[in-house]
């Protein structure tokens, strides 16, 4: 079956091994973002690199479309040179001693100088950077070397874009503006992007496809919030930006209700959504500090099932978000506004309830 | 001070490392870059020089060239005439004698650059020549001035190897150490002093160039 021409879909089925660590993949990733999410070590880097050409999987293939990229039944395995492909590096790997528009046309020398001056004119406009093409990198903010990185990329029309977290470090804004003239450049041309990035941020940025890479094989792939709004394992229950992470045991099951109940191992006990789990194992409960409720009186009428006594063992405030320790037999974690900190006149040594509802309780496991 | 020794020195030093960085400069670059596993024995060879006394360099260079070594027949055959003793002798034994202070220095700056940027370069489509002329020797330019320089002074005030293939022929192997050591033996001390001072200077004055431009380049076998 092929794909049409039109919109190539990118096809990786590739095997490569470490000493420590081995990257095993099936996936087909159609036209537009497919975010790669994954903790650090993931082998997020080493999947792109093996589709750029860059490092050569032990087996396996790699097609784009009708093209093969790599094939070792059929011993191709074409140089990066030959794949068309854009490739932004994490480090962005800028040329230090080249300009703005000498990096961004280093890749079309082989087309004509009024050909190429026109390309680069372009790029620079597609993406701001008209006023930096005299300029070195070192001369450059991050943001503005994070865009020519791109046009230096894009520059040469990929078939294919790889972005290894383009974006990683620049404010929320900042980000914006590069995705929307990223997705401005791509609404014509229908490619796939594969970007990598472990910050939850850029994953709800980038929105469109996500997979999830978890010590080098496929964990899941689907929409970026149903994937992330429950994670399966303590990595990327982690990485998804999940602050309380509960050992504890099973107490009961009630199947009826569809919910178990769980004992804490620092103490207390969570109704939490019905696992497969026998009564007396060990699982361990993901809960987004943002998702508690906190009260200085005891809370009553409420559908949530989890209300626990604690007392306030920490408070800090960051910018916009007052970070809470709470025990509670187990320590919790719990973000509230300043606001509502104020108003509850929050302070150490406090006595609160938390408020937990049950499908906010994730189970997780370690792999 | 003997003119025609200073002279003929240069001259010798300025064709070895001339020669020495054409020949270093694909040599370090494989070096750098090659993922073959029994590279340490290339390296190793070409750090011989380093560790050997010149007169066992020189004794084997003499062998090499003379009238029943390969070498030696070899250029008989090309030249019609023999190739110890002559200054394409000189030249040939120095190459080999300063090979590693030219391809240890490219090594060390080759090894030094940042891969991705080659990666970078070969995703956008060039080639490997191309990313050698644009992207490698303009960044590892202090490298290739450290090879050119050290190459340089180290020819310069050899003595061993020269003894033994080039002997002592005025205007054609007498070189600066071989001059200084004939007026120590004639108990010339004013004109050793001379010949032996100008040398320290030059010398002193080559490393201060080395150096001004970049102090890390220089160190054998780095970055393991």
């Amino acid at each position: 079956m092929a794909a049409p021409l039109d919109s190539p879909v990118l096809l990786v089925d590739i095997r490569r091994r470490f000493p420590a660590f081995e990257l095993q993949l099936q996936h087909q990733f159609p036209a537009g973002f497919t975010v790669v999410f994954g903790s650090s070590g993931a082998g997020k880097s080493t999947l792109l690199d093996c589709v750029a050409g860059l490092l050569r999987p032990d087996s396996g293939k790699i097609e784009l479309g009708i093209e093969v990229f790599f094939d070792t039944q059929r011993n191709i395995s074409r140089p990066p040179q030959k794949r068309r492909i854009g490739y932004v590096f994490q480090s962005l790997a800028l040329f230090p001693h080249l300009t703005v528009e000498e990096n961004v046309g280093f890749g079309l020398h082989q087309q004509s100088e009024s050909e190429r001056r026109q390309k680069i004119v372009q790029a620079l406009a597609d993406f701001h950077i008209e006023r930096l093409s005299k300029r070195k990198p070192a001369e450059l903010s991050g943001g503005e070397k994070q865009r020519v990185a791109l046009a230096r990329s894009l520059v040469t029309q990929p078939k294919l874009l790889l972005l290894d977290e383009p974006l990683t470090g620049l404010d929320a804004g900042l980000r914006q503006s590069i995705l929307r003239d990223l997705r401005e450049w791509n609404s014509a041309r229908r490619i796939p992007i594969l970007y990598v990035t472990h910050n939850r941020d850029e994953v709800d940025a980038v929105g469109e496809n996500l997979i999830t890479l978890e010590n080098g094989k496929l964990g899941r792939s689907g929409l970026p919030h149903v994937v992330l709004g429950a994670p399966q394992t303590v990595a990327l229950a982690q990485a998804a930006g999940f602050e309380n992470l509960l050992p504890a045991r099973v107490l009961e099951h009630r199947e009826m209700d569809g919910v178990m109940r769980v004992a804490l191992d620092g103490g207390g006990e969570l109704e939490i959504p019905l696992g497969a789990e026998q009564v007396g194992e060990q699982v361990i409960v993901a809960i987004r500090a943002g998702d508690i409720l906190l009260a200085t009186e005891t809370p009553h009428g409420l559908s949530a099932r989890n209300i626990l006594q604690g007392v306030v063992e920490s408070l800090e405030i960051r910018g916009m978000l007052v970070e809470l320790k709470v025990r509670a037999g187990a320590t919790f974690q719990i973000h509230v506004t300043p606001g509502a900190a104020r108003s509850l006149q929050l302070a150490t040594g406090k006595t609160v309830w938390l408020v937990v509802k049950t499908h906010s309780c994730h189970l997780v496991h370690q792999p | 001070m003997s003119g025609g020794a200073i002279l003929l020195s240069l001259q010798l030093a300025l064709t070895v490392s001339v020669l020495l960085l054409a020949f270093s400069l694909p040599l370090a670059y494989w070096l750098a870059f090659t993922h073959w596993r029994g590279k340490f024995l290339l390296e190793s060879l070409v750090a011989l020089p380093l560790v050997l006394p010149p007169t066992v360099l020189g004794f084997y260079a003499l062998i090499a060239m003379g009238p029943r070594g390969a070498l030696g027949r070899f250029w008989q055959a090309i030249f019609g005439h023999p190739l110890a003793f002559t200054f394409a002798g000189l030249v040939i034994a120095s190459l080999v004698y300063s090979l590693p202070f030219a391809v240890q220095p490219l090594v060390a700056s080759f090894e030094s650059l940042d891969r991705r940027l080659l990666d970078a370069a070969a995703v956008v489509g060039a080639g490997r020549v191309r990313t050698f002329i644009r992207i490698i020797l303009p960044l590892a330019w202090p490298g290739v001035i450290t090879a050119l320089v050290l190459s340089f002074a180290h020819t310069l005030g050899e003595f061993g190897v020269v003894l033994m293939v080039g002997g002592n022929l005025p205007g054609i192997t007498r070189t600066i150490s071989i001059d200084i050591y004939d007026r120590a033996q004639a108990l010339d001390y004013t004109g050793a002093h001379q010949t032996a001072l100008l040398l320290l200077l030059v010398s002193f004055v080559i490393l201060s160039i080395v150096y001004g431009i970049n102090r890390r380049v220089w160190s054998p076998w780095p970055h393991r």
